[in-house]
């Protein structure tokens, strides 16, 4: 009878307190979804059937870290997005030829968005790729400079992958629409075929640096080889194994804190726009978020329904059912992964943050945003629970 | 739990190593003395943690009521004012979370007539977040047979949304609620 109770008793400590970290079959399932080997592969992008042409992508990624993709030479896209530091710089706003007023994005899995930059005001990753190489701030080229300067040190490689590069003669050597007084006239003296076939070349030069980005994908961390243990109900084994520090920051992920709400998927991100109350930077200019960018990828003549587009128009479904005038486009931004956050520090669209341990505690205090309406709520978080999401997120970086 | 530990700790766990036999002695054998206290607050906890064991064991068994109830996810259903029936399913039959998808939305007049020419908005969100649609889904075609292709629909969190239909037709306007639940 003793013995009985004293297994009975045993059995009941081992049940009640010092098992496996136990999860419910629905944090299983979000687990699971939030793994990596649930990333579906890279879909092909038919508006640039450049996409997945080796050449292209080699050509892309000359260009990418090219410093005379610039005006004055000395800045390429890789100045900003840092090709060892997660292709972002750790600056809370990016620096080129001048100061910049938004946070480097950093690039893993960004082929698989369907809108690029914080306010989502490019419609495709070749879109996207033009938007810097004009920007006074960023590369502050222009695109007659740049059809000349791909024809002078690329021709070759050009023509083979895009075919023959247009007659240069009578085009301007700096023109364009985007840029100062001067190329401006330069650019409206043009020809409509001129143009046309400036616009053409710098679309490719956008074509190649996106097929090249295609390969910049998110690597499996710490998080992916417990998830998959836990899913598959292995032994999890060496750093697959969670502390309960960092386990309990995974369940008030999913549950009390409810990040994974927008945080969602193999990416940790809804691909959606949300005002989450972040404050504007004092010094900088007005900055509305998605509100303002809606206006300009419509007006963006390489957005998708424009004529640089390659395939049919059936690609351009998320333009054309944008959501274009909902109150809750003020000040949103679109919803960063996560992957890798933890070693690239400051956070949010102008690095408002500058540790986890803020951007935790920003969620928790939830202020209400200065313009709109933040979709957070306040959170009570003990300080212990603060710490373990925190140390959850850091397994997305390990 | 400080109690449960000690109890852990200092009796009856196969996995303490050297402490396992005497200590095991001390609670289940020797009946005397100093031990018999030692032995009535042991069983004592003992029991106590057995019995937090059971309820976890309940509490983790039963369903959870709170969750089961849920909004009303039929996907045919009569319109608000009674109008038309009205039907919302997917085109190809599942409903996949961050993708753009086309949905049919059929109308039919209550006698089973099939609805034609009707003028349709769509609105929702979900509620529980406070938040509207990511797209801004619009009828697109007209199928026959009172289908009508609902194209740029987009769900981009599990959880609870709503999808609110206006319909105008020559029979007169009404309105449909359905919710879709991932
Ligand atoms: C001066 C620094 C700088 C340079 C140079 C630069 N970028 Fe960026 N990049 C940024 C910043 C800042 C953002 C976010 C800007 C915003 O939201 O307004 C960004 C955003 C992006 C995004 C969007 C990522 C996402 O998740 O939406 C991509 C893709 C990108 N850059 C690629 C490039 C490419 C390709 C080049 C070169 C042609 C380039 N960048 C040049 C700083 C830079
Ligand atoms: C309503 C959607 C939503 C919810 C819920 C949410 N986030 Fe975010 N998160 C965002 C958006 C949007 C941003 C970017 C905001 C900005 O830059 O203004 C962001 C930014 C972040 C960043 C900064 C990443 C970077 O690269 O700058 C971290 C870290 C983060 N969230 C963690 C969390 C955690 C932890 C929770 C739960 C406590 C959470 N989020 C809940 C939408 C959300
Ligand atoms: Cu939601």
């Amino acid at each position: 009878m003793r013995r009985l109770f004293c297994f009975l008793a045993m059995m009941a400590v081992i049940l009640a307190g010092c098992g496996k970290p136990d999860f419910s079959d629905a944090e299983k399932k979000t687990i699971a979804s939030l793994a990596l080997n649930t990333l579906p592969s890279l879909k092909p992008d038919t508006t640039n059937r450049f996409a997945d042409v080796p050449a292209a992508a080699a050509l892309g990624s000359t260009l990418f870290f090219d410093v005379g993709m610039s005006r004055e030479g000395t800045v390429s896209c890789s100045t900003c997005h840092k090709i060892d530091r997660q292709f972002q710089d750790d600056l809370p706003q990016a620096v080129g030829v001048g100061h910049t007023n938004r946070r480097t994005m950093p690039l893993a899995g960004v082929a698989r968005d369907p809108w690029f930059f914080w306010d989502g005001r490019r419609d495709s990753l070749w879109a996207q790729a033009l938007t810097p190489l004009e920007n006074p701030l960023e590369q502050a080229g222009n695109r007659a400079a740049y059809a000349h300067y791909i024809k002078a040190r690329f021709g070759e490689r050009y023509e083979r992958i895009f075919g023959p590069l247009p007659d240069f003669s009578g085009i301007p050597l700096n023109a364009s629409p985007q840029g100062n007084d001067a190329e401006k006239a330069a650019w409206n003296a043009m020809s409509d075929a001129q143009r046309d076939a400036i616009n053409r070349v710098f679309a490719n030069i956008g074509k190649a640096i996106a097929a090249f980005e295609r390969s910049i994908e998110p690597a499996q961390t710490r998080f992916d080889r417990f998830a998959l243990d836990l899913v598959t109900g292995a032994e999890p084994k060496g750093d697959a194994v969670f502390s309960r520090e960092e386990i309990l920051g995974l369940k008030l992920f999913l549950g009390k804190a409810n990040c994974v709400t927008c945080h969602n998927g193999p990416r940790f991100t809804d691909n959606g726009f949300h005002n989450t109350g972040v404050p504007p930077v004092p010094d900088l200019p007005p900055d509305r978020g998605r509100v303002d960018a809606v206006r300009q990828v419509e007006a963006d003549p390489f957005n998708c329904f424009g004529a640089y587009r390659d395939g049919d128009a059936g690609a351009c479904g998320e333009l054309r059912f944008m959501v274009k005038s909902e109150p809750e486009l003020v000040r949103a931004y679109k919803t960063p992964s996560l992957r890798g956050a933890a070693g690239r520090p400051p956070y949010m669209h102008a690095g408002q943050f500058s540790s986890l341990d803020e951007v935790v505690a920003h969620y928790a205090k939830a202020a209400p945003s200065v313009e709109g309406t933040s979709e957070i709520h306040p959170l009570e978080l003990s300080d212990r629970e603060r710490a373990a999401l925190v140390a959850f997120l850091k397994t997305l970086s390990d | 739990m400080l109690g449960k530990q000690a109890f852990f700790r200092h009796s009856v766990f196969p996995q303490a190593g050297g402490m396992r036999s005497t200590r095991q002695n001390v609670v289940c054998r020797k009946g005397t003395g100093l031990a018999s206290l030692w032995r009535y607050l042991l069983a004592g906890l003992g029991l106590a943690a057995l019995l937090v064991g059971v309820l976890a064991v309940v509490y983790l068994t039963t369903p959870h009521s709170a969750q089961t109830v849920g909004p009303d996810v039929s996907r045919t259903k009569a319109t608000d004012n009674g109008l038309f029936v009205a039907s919302f399913a997917p085109e190809r039959g599942v409903v996949r979370q961050g993708e753009l998808e086309s949905w049919l939305l059929t109308l039919k007049t209550k006698a089973g007539a099939s609805v034609e020419g009707a003028a349709i908005t769509i609105s929702g969100g979900m509620p529980q977040h406070n938040h509207g649609l990511p797209t801004s889904p619009q009828a697109t075609d007209y199928l026959g047979d009172g289908r009508y292709r609902i194209e740029g629909v987009k769900f981009t969190m599990s959880g609870w949304w709503q999808l609110h239909f206006a319909i105008s037709a020559t029979a007169g306007s009404d309105t449909v609620l359905f919710n879709v639940v991932l």
